[in-house]
């Protein structure tokens, strides 16, 4: 099956904003399912709330559209009673590492055999912008008027943390890099989770003076710092510069995992 | 002052004139701009709390018992899915009968997924200890505010309440809205004073182990004290009125029930929509006339009886069903006119954000009028 033969072109127009990068995220998930050779028969994709969540409406195959935050623990029960099933959850920052967070650490400690993919737009996009757990400090939303005064949560170094065989991060700028690691999420037995750093231009760009969709890119392209070089800096005893995230893969190792069929 | 506001700034301002201490709420449509107004509010010093960015309505309520249980003024405002996640904290706060007041902005429950309005979601939470207000516009949802923090923390009554208005119908309409001033506000509400509160000083501990020997007495005094709510209630709304003017004095409202045959109940923003149909069928000579009810907990049982002496048949509209029996308030609508001789029929309707239109009051009133009823109102049989 090509990228193409998995969307539901019948659901089109999708709801997202104009300029907004979920659909770099889904193109790139698709392609990399593509290139896995994976058909409809064998693959489901998972999601729990917000505009990430949205995307498996938009893919021809069968879906599991839960409540907030909860993708990981309905994939979790997916996974086991049915080990063959290739298991794709689309989450956000908002499902992921606030309502959801329990559920994250524990997929990871489990490390139970899918790939999370998080569209992290730093903002609750749906519900019309306000902060997250990953909303900057000094970020303005809805709820932070001001500037969020709120340390944030690296969801990438959390998975690393608490036990997954697989992370990686990238923004929605690398696509190429992003569909490469996706497509290694998905062939790592295990839980993986790909952070996929994205464009809000709707509720985070046009409060933060990032008016236009190219500037919000921009602005990631030139935030992300290569994974191999934040550890030569560190080498080097250099600083690492401030407002950087990492991106790169994190950790590929083989813990034992949990839904890998024998 | 007369104002036009958005339903959710009014009630925003309302909770901004209760002087709340600590608020926690996290994101969710249709409630997110009472939340968003009061994160400004609070980040402009207008008012003189916290406000939470917790990371799920979990923990929202969560905070808010323990901001309450620590002698604070809590609020919270929610719906749906964030009420259902709310459901352990619901019966533990009024468990341990520790006042706050929260907004539901009434929303459908899932699955399938849906954003627009019912009353399912409190009606889910009716036996949870919290009193439950229903408002018909905003004006009500405003003053409801008032009133409930006032009977929450009453020390007669101690028990968390729900200001319940419909999402999107009122939440996200405009209207003229009657907003009080600061003082006039603090003539009617005084400031929290816990009946027991955590104080190193005079330790206690709360939410402890109750035995078979002690279980049901707690529960017991929380139904007691629910039955203190509904009288509670009708004082301050009394009170409320020779403040403000507008009288909340009772837990249901009637219009034009008198000479009625046929009485239509229903709770919410409906209530407008039946109020401009019962005009009209009384205009074309039916005697049609509605009973409104503010408050679903504590039950208006005898309220119900003394206003529905007269009628033969009563209609009962409900935004909300118990599966596997019928609409919440026509179950219990039923019961306390069990033996009057009364026609009790059910109507489930207006599910999911499906309209109510005049036209669907006057067909319920043809059907009740028949002795049709007890059934789901409105379906699109060509979809089934």
């Amino acid at each position: 099956m090509s990228a193409a033969d998995w969307q539901r072109i019948d659901r089109l127009p999708n709801i997202y904003c104009a300029g907004c990068g979920n659909g770099s995220v889904i193109n790139c998930t698709l392609a990399a399912v593509e290139e896995m050779g994976w058909t409809r028969e064998n693959t489901v994709f998972i999601s729990g709330i917000g505009c990430s969540s949205r995307a498996p409406g938009y893919i021809l195959t069968d879906s599991l559209h839960t409540t907030h935050g909860r993708a990981l623990a309905f994939a979790t029960g997916v996974k086991l009673a049915n080990p063959a099933l290739n298991v794709v959850v689309f989450t956000g920052d908002g499902d992921l590492a606030a309502i959801g967070g329990n559920h994250f650490i524990h997929a990871c400690r489990r490390n139970v055999d899918m790939t999370a993919i998080c569209m992290n737009n730093q903002i609750y996009g749906m519900t019309g912008g306000q902060g997250s757990p990953t909303t900057p400090r000094g970020a303005i939303s809805t709820t932070t008027p001001y500037g969020s005064a709120e340390p944030v949560f690296d969801l990438a170094e959390l998975a690393v943390a608490a036990g997954a065989n697989h992370v990686a991060r990238w923004t929605s700028y690398h696509v190429k890099e992003l569909m490469a690691a996706i497509a290694t999420g998905l062939q790592t037995p295990g839980f993986s989770l790909v952070e996929v750093m994205t464009q809000c231009p709707t509720n985070y760009g046009r409060r933060n003076r990032l008016r236009q969709v190219s500037d919000m890119i921009e602005h990631l392209r030139t935030h992300a710092l290569l994974v191999q070089k934040r550890d030569r800096l560190i080498r080097e005893g250099k600083p690492i510069p401030e407002g950087m995230f990492v991106v790169g893969e994190l950790v590929r190792r083989h813990r034992p995992a949990m839904g890998v069929r024998a | 002052m007369l104002k036009i506001t958005e339903g959710s700034y009014a009630v925003a301002e309302a909770v901004k004139l209760c002087r709340p201490q600590v608020i926690a709420a996290y994101p969710i449509t249709p409630q997110t701009h009472i939340v968003e107004a009061l994160a400004e509010m609070v980040a402009n010093c207008e008012i003189d709390g916290e406000y939470i960015t917790v990371e799920s309505e979990f923990s929202a309520l969560s905070a808010c018992l323990g901001a309450s249980a620590a002698g604070s003024r809590a609020y919270s405002a929610t719906t749906s899915q964030g009420l259902a996640l709310m459901f352990e904290v619901c019966f533990n706060m009024a468990g341990l009968r520790l006042p706050m007041v929260m907004t539901i902005a009434n929303r459908a429950l899932g699955a399938p997924l849906s954003i627009w309005n019912d009353h399912q979601d409190t009606i889910s939470l009716r036996d949870s200890g919290w009193f439950q207000l229903y408002a018909e516009d905003n004006q009500e949802a405003t003053d409801l505010h008032f009133i409930a923090y006032k009977v929450s923390e009453d020390h007669n009554v101690l028990l968390p309440g729900m200001v319940c208005f419909d999402g999107f119908i009122l939440s996200h309409t405009y209207e003229p809205v009657d907003m009080p001033v600061q003082e006039e506000v603090d003539g009617y509400l005084p400031p929290f004073t816990p009946y027991h509160r955590l104080d190193a000083g005079d330790p206690i501990s709360m939410g402890m182990y109750a035995t078979p020997e002690y279980y049901m007495e707690f529960r017991y005094q929380i139904q007691q004290a629910m039955e203190q709510a509904g009288k509670t209630l009708v004082a301050a709304g009394k009170e409320f009125s020779e403040h403000f003017g507008r009288d909340y004095g009772s837990l249901v409202e009637g219009y034009r029930l008198d000479g009625a045959d046929t009485a239509l109940i229903a709770m919410g923003s409906v209530c407008g929509t039946i109020k401009d149909a019962v005009d009209e069928m009384r205009d074309a000579g039916r005697k049609v006339g509605l009973l409104k009810l503010r408050a679903f907990r504590p039950f208006p049982e005898r309220e119900i009886v003394a206003a529905l002496n007269n009628v033969n048949t009563v209609a009962v509209l409900d935004k909300n069903i118990s599966l596997g029996n019928s609409g919440a308030a026509g179950t219990e609508v039923k019961a306390a006119l069990a033996g009057s001789g009364i026609t009790v029929l059910d109507y489930v309707i207006g599910l999911g954000g499906r309209d109510v239109r005049k036209r669907d009051i006057a067909r319920v009133v043809d059907l009740a009028e028949k002795g049709e009823g007890d059934m789901f109102y409105g379906l699109r049989t060509e979809v089934l």
